[in-house]
């Protein structure tokens, strides 16, 4: 083990491939047990980063050490790193119990030893009366699961698994979510989840980190990255959000009031030290924190602002509002229908004149980017 | 990982060195002066002159480019019906006997495609009378026979690699199905035609063994021509030839690959910029 | 008025002649289908059932020169004597052998050759795959007959590399390689090779990178991946290849006619003679329909993985 406590240790690591930077001088540090995500849209750089763990690429400069000891000649047949693929790489001239035995066959134990643990595996993801199929011969589900027992047979230190979830249909996708967890838990080894989805980085990880163009631009439980984005990218890119350029005017006791022409409001807010009166910043709201009402509200100028109900979708559990302010620009709004009305007695409709109001901690305050 | 690719491009190297080089010596040679084909006597086109003035060469050269346009042009025709038949006109009743005559001329030994070809014109013309003894017509179409082969099996994989939901737009839009096929399928598998009526033409042009079996007095094809003075061992004048038949060939397939390279780069170009234009 | 209308629409609908309706519903389907069914049905299958029939006949010195039995002793007179030559005769029945051994010798070397460079191209990416695909295409296209041609001044006693060898001094005296096996196997080798090539090239370039990957995941070595993962998944176009290649060259012709020694000639060449020189064309139907029967088995082979090959896509 290294001095401070990280398991998995990214150096610096930049990967160009030609003149394009697929990872842009990556810092990371995993600990051991912990489920980390890489959170991305496509082309971000995280099966890169995914596949310079696994060994598959080399990077053009920067470290990988793992449980302390540098990846950098290390083959991929060498490292104690095992990958679940995305197509799941199920060898198809191979049934169910010689897939999942593959990786075994270059282990130091007896024939007995290695069908051992090979049943053990297949009890782990329910799979026992299928082990003589062929993969051509299993459910999505159930390939899915030869593939994560394939990759965990040889106890790797670290699972590496890009979009687990991806090729399965909803409802399998939210069992198996919690179904990999469970798994993870029991066996306390190390999960670097690369997902698009960002609801499957939330529910699955207990850190996430967000890339865009090769770059991490945070790192953070799913709370952190949620409430507390640092950047415009971040908050932008998880849930939904209303966000405005604005300038501060003034800074209090931690907090700024922040003028917003385009809201046509000012923002009341928490910030962070760093900014000062004249900065400018993006100042935002999630659609879940503000409150919808046809009353007027004790304060009209702050952290409140009037708009007309331009569009209504109803899903259930709760509805969206779409609310045009008098700039024209548009707000959503989350609320939840937590009283069962009929359509006729909804207290928000159509053309409605409204106020929107949130909580002074509600909104966050983006510095700009350098 | 190392060691893999440096064997892997020694193998590359050596065999297309085998492949090529015996080749590359043989058109060498074609400009050797010396009449004794091992001795180097200095560089001379003299075996091309000496070529064009032999009839015998250029009659077996004309008549195998007929028999090579006609059967290449008929084959295209059959090969295609058979093609689109394999492809879009899913089971039928014989479908199975009928795959198989079409991949089995792909394989059989030419010794027995001849020699049954040759039983059957000569059955026919004791029962019917046609055809009449054999010649350029019957190995025409033995030609025909084994090319549509070839034919078929290159529409064949063009329209399988193709989604048919094209045509059933089409159908959809109101097209009776044999516009269909004229407006939609046969613009699609044009360039597999034209790949399949060279190819037909080249196996024509090529075939010895058929073409003996089937062939009567009197007419001779060129690879029957060659056969006969390769027999007797190198002649610098059969260098020659070679030398051009095989430059003509490369010279083709070379040209028609890179138009196609570039009509690919065309559309990849053309995509690009309606993309660029969307954005 | 709407009546008329009516009227009108359906009588110029049968006014577009039945033809064309029958055309249009099933009749192109027919024409289609029909046309190339019928022409390898006469010019393919039916002369395969003449040559059954003449391999029963009697020889004679008539026009055509063979005699169709008419009785059941005769029959089994015929067979009793075509195919008893093809027993008892050593030169036929080591004319098989032979053709069998050379062309799996020589399968064997192709598939030797071939199947690094299938697997380089197969690796080797954009403009360089390209370019190397055509250079193993580009043979197809250029004559045979010349080719093979060309070995033989490469390989006589004067030739090229004897004169080479010579020169360099490896050897004091040339060495015999024309009109031997060894020749033979060269040619059937060299002018086979892109057969061989192609489908292996197929099979390789469509396997899934992922695989091998996983495979090294797994702790495997490059080496043992390519034996526990690649080969065993390129087999349909190693049968395929492999068939391509014994096939024909079974029934090889030219180049042994032209490389071969003469002592010992392949069934090809037997066939040949049989047919041209001692014109016994009962005999030579004869030795067709055994070489047909020897093939049988790889022909099938080589359909059912073809049909694999298909199916997988």
């Amino acid at each position: 083990m290294t001095a401070d406590d990280s398991f998995i240790r990214i150096e610096n690591v930049t990967k160009k491939f030609g003149e394009f930077v697929a990872v842009d001088n990556v810092s990371l540090d995993i600990s051991k047990g912990e489920l980390f995500a890489l959170l991305g849209g496509s082309g971000c750089g995280k099966t890169t980063l995914l596949r310079m763990l696994a060994g598959f690429e080399t990077p053009t400069s920067g470290r990988i050490i793992i449980d302390g000891q540098d990846m950098g000649d290390v083959q991929p047949f060498n490292r104690p790193v095992n990958m679940m693929f995305q197509s799941y790489a199920l060898f198809p001239h191979m049934n169910v119990e010689k897939n999942i035995g593959y990786g075994l066959k270059h282990e130091a134990m007896s024939d007995g030893e290695r069908k051992q643990r090979v049943s053990e595996l297949l009890d782990l993801v329910q799979l026992g009366q299928f082990a003589a199929r062929k993969p051509h011969q299993l459910s999505g589900g159930q390939r899915q699961r030869v593939a994560l027992a394939r990759a965990l047979a040889k106890s790797p230190k670290v699972l590496l698994l890009d979009e687990p979830l991806g090729a399965l249909d909803k409802k399998l996708r939210e069992q198996t979510q919690f179904e990999l967890i469970n798994i993870q838990e029991e066996l306390g080894v190390t999960f670097i989840v690369v997902t698009h989805d960002q609801e499957e980085a939330m529910t699955l990880a207990s850190r996430i980190a967000i890339m865009d163009r090769g770059v991490i631009k945070q790192v953070g439980t799913p709370t952190d990255v949620y409430e507390f984005p640092t950047s415009r990218f971040t908050a932008d890119f998880i849930g939904s959000i209303n966000l405005f350029d604005g300038t501060v005017t003034s800074v209090k006791a931690g907090k700024a009031r922040i003028n917003a022409a385009k809201a046509g409001c000012t923002f009341e807010a928490p910030v962070s030290p760093g900014i000062k009166s004249g900065d400018a910043v993006g100042v935002a709201v999630r659609p879940e924190k503000i409150s919808i009402s046809r009353s007027r509200p004790k304060s009209t100028t702050v952290n409140a602002v009037q708009g007309e109900v331009l569009d209504l979708g109803y899903f259930g559990k709760d509805s969206l509002y779409r609310v045009k302010l008098e700039s024209g620009e548009l707000i959503r709004v989350n609320r939840v229908n937590d009283q069962r009305v009929e359509e006729a007695d909804r207290q928000v409709d159509w053309d409605d004149k409204v106020w929107l109001t949130w909580d002074a901690n509600s909104a966050i305050v983006l510095p700009e980017e350098p | 990982m190392q060691n893999r690719s440096v064997f892997l491009l020694s193998t590359l190297c050596f065999g297309f060195a085998f492949l090529y080089v015996p080749i590359l010596i043989m058109m060498a040679y074609s400009f050797n002066s010396s009449r004794l084909v091992t001795v180097w006597g200095g560089f001379s086109t003299q075996w091309y002159g000496k070529l064009l003035e032999n009839d015998q060469v250029i009659d077996a050269a004309l008549l195998s480019l007929k028999i090579a346009v006609v059967s290449a042009s008929f084959a295209t025709i059959l090969g295609t019906f058979a093609g689109l038949t394999l492809a879009r006109l899913g089971r039928f009743k014989g479908r199975t006997l009928f795959s198989g005559m079409i991949s089995a001329p792909l394989i059989m030994p030419d010794v027995i495609t001849g020699l049954s070809l040759l039983l059957l014109f000569v059955s026919l013309e004791t029962l019917i009378g046609w055809p009449s003894g054999r010649g350029a017509t019957t190995v025409t179409l033995a030609h025909i026979t084994f090319s549509m082969a070839y034919v078929a099996v290159i529409i064949q994989s063009r329209l399988t690699s193709m989604d048919n939901s094209v045509e059933e737009a089409a159908m959809d839009l109101g097209s009776t199905p044999l516009r269909v096929m004229w407006d939609i399928t046969l613009p699609i598998i044009a360039p597999a035609m034209v790949s399949g009526w060279l190819l037909s033409f080249t196996l024509s042009l090529d075939d010895l063994v058929i073409a003996s079996f089937t062939n009567g007095p009197g007419s001779t094809t060129l690879p029957m021509l060659i056969f006969s003075k390769v027999k007797l061992g190198v002649t610098p004048d059969i260098n020659a030839l070679a030398t051009l038949i095989v430059g003509v060939v490369t010279l083709g397939v070379v040209v028609a690959g890179f138009l196609m390279f570039r009509a690919e780069k065309q559309r990849d170009r053309d995509v690009q910029v309606a993309i660029a234009a969307n954005e | 008025m709407s009546e008329l209308a009516g009227k009108s629409v359906s009588s110029s609908a049968t006014q577009r002649s039945g033809f064309q309706r029958w055309l249009n519903r099933n009749g192109w389907r027919k024409i289609v289908a029909g046309i190339p069914y019928f022409w390898l049905l006469l010019f393919f299958l039916a002369p395969f059932f003449i040559v059954m029939v003449i391999a029963v006949s009697e020889a004679a010195y008539s026009i055509p020169p063979f005699k169709i039995p008419f009785s059941w002793e005769a029959l089994q007179a015929n067979i009793a004597t075509n195919f008893g030559y093809l027993i008892n005769d050593s030169l036929y029945y080591t004319g098989y052998l032979n053709s069998l051994k050379i062309a799996a010798i020589s399968t064997v070397f192709c598939l030797l050759l071939g199947y690094p460079m299938a697997y380089g191209i197969a690796r080797s990416s954009g403009a360089t795959r390209n370019i190397l695909l055509l250079l193993v295409i580009l043979p197809f296209w250029t004559s045979f007959l010349l080719r093979i041609y060309a070995w033989i001044g490469l390989l006589g006693t004067n030739g090229t590399i004897n004169n080479v060898l010579l020169a360099i001094g490896i050897i004091d005296e040339p060495l015999q390689m024309m009109n031997t096996d060894f020749a033979v196997y060269i040619g059937i080798v060299y002018s086979y090779l892109p057969f061989m090539i192609l489908p292996l090239y197929a099979n390789l370039e469509r396997l899934d990178n992922t695989l091998t990957e996983a495979a090294m995941d797994l702790g495997s070595t490059p080496a043992r991946t390519f034996l526990d993962v690649t080969l065993p998944l390129s087999v349909p176009g190693i049968v395929a290849g492999s068939m391509l290649v014994f096939i024909p060259a079974t029934g090889e012709y030219v180049i042994p006619v032209l490389l071969g020694t003469g002592s010992s000639p392949m069934i090809g060449r037997v066939l040949f003679d049989e047919f041209f020189l001692n014109t016994d064309w009962p005999v030579a139907s004869a030795v067709a329909i055994v070489l047909l029967l020897l093939l049988v088995v790889p022909i099938m082979m080589f359909n059912h993985y073809q049909a694999r090959a298909e199916g997988v896509e």
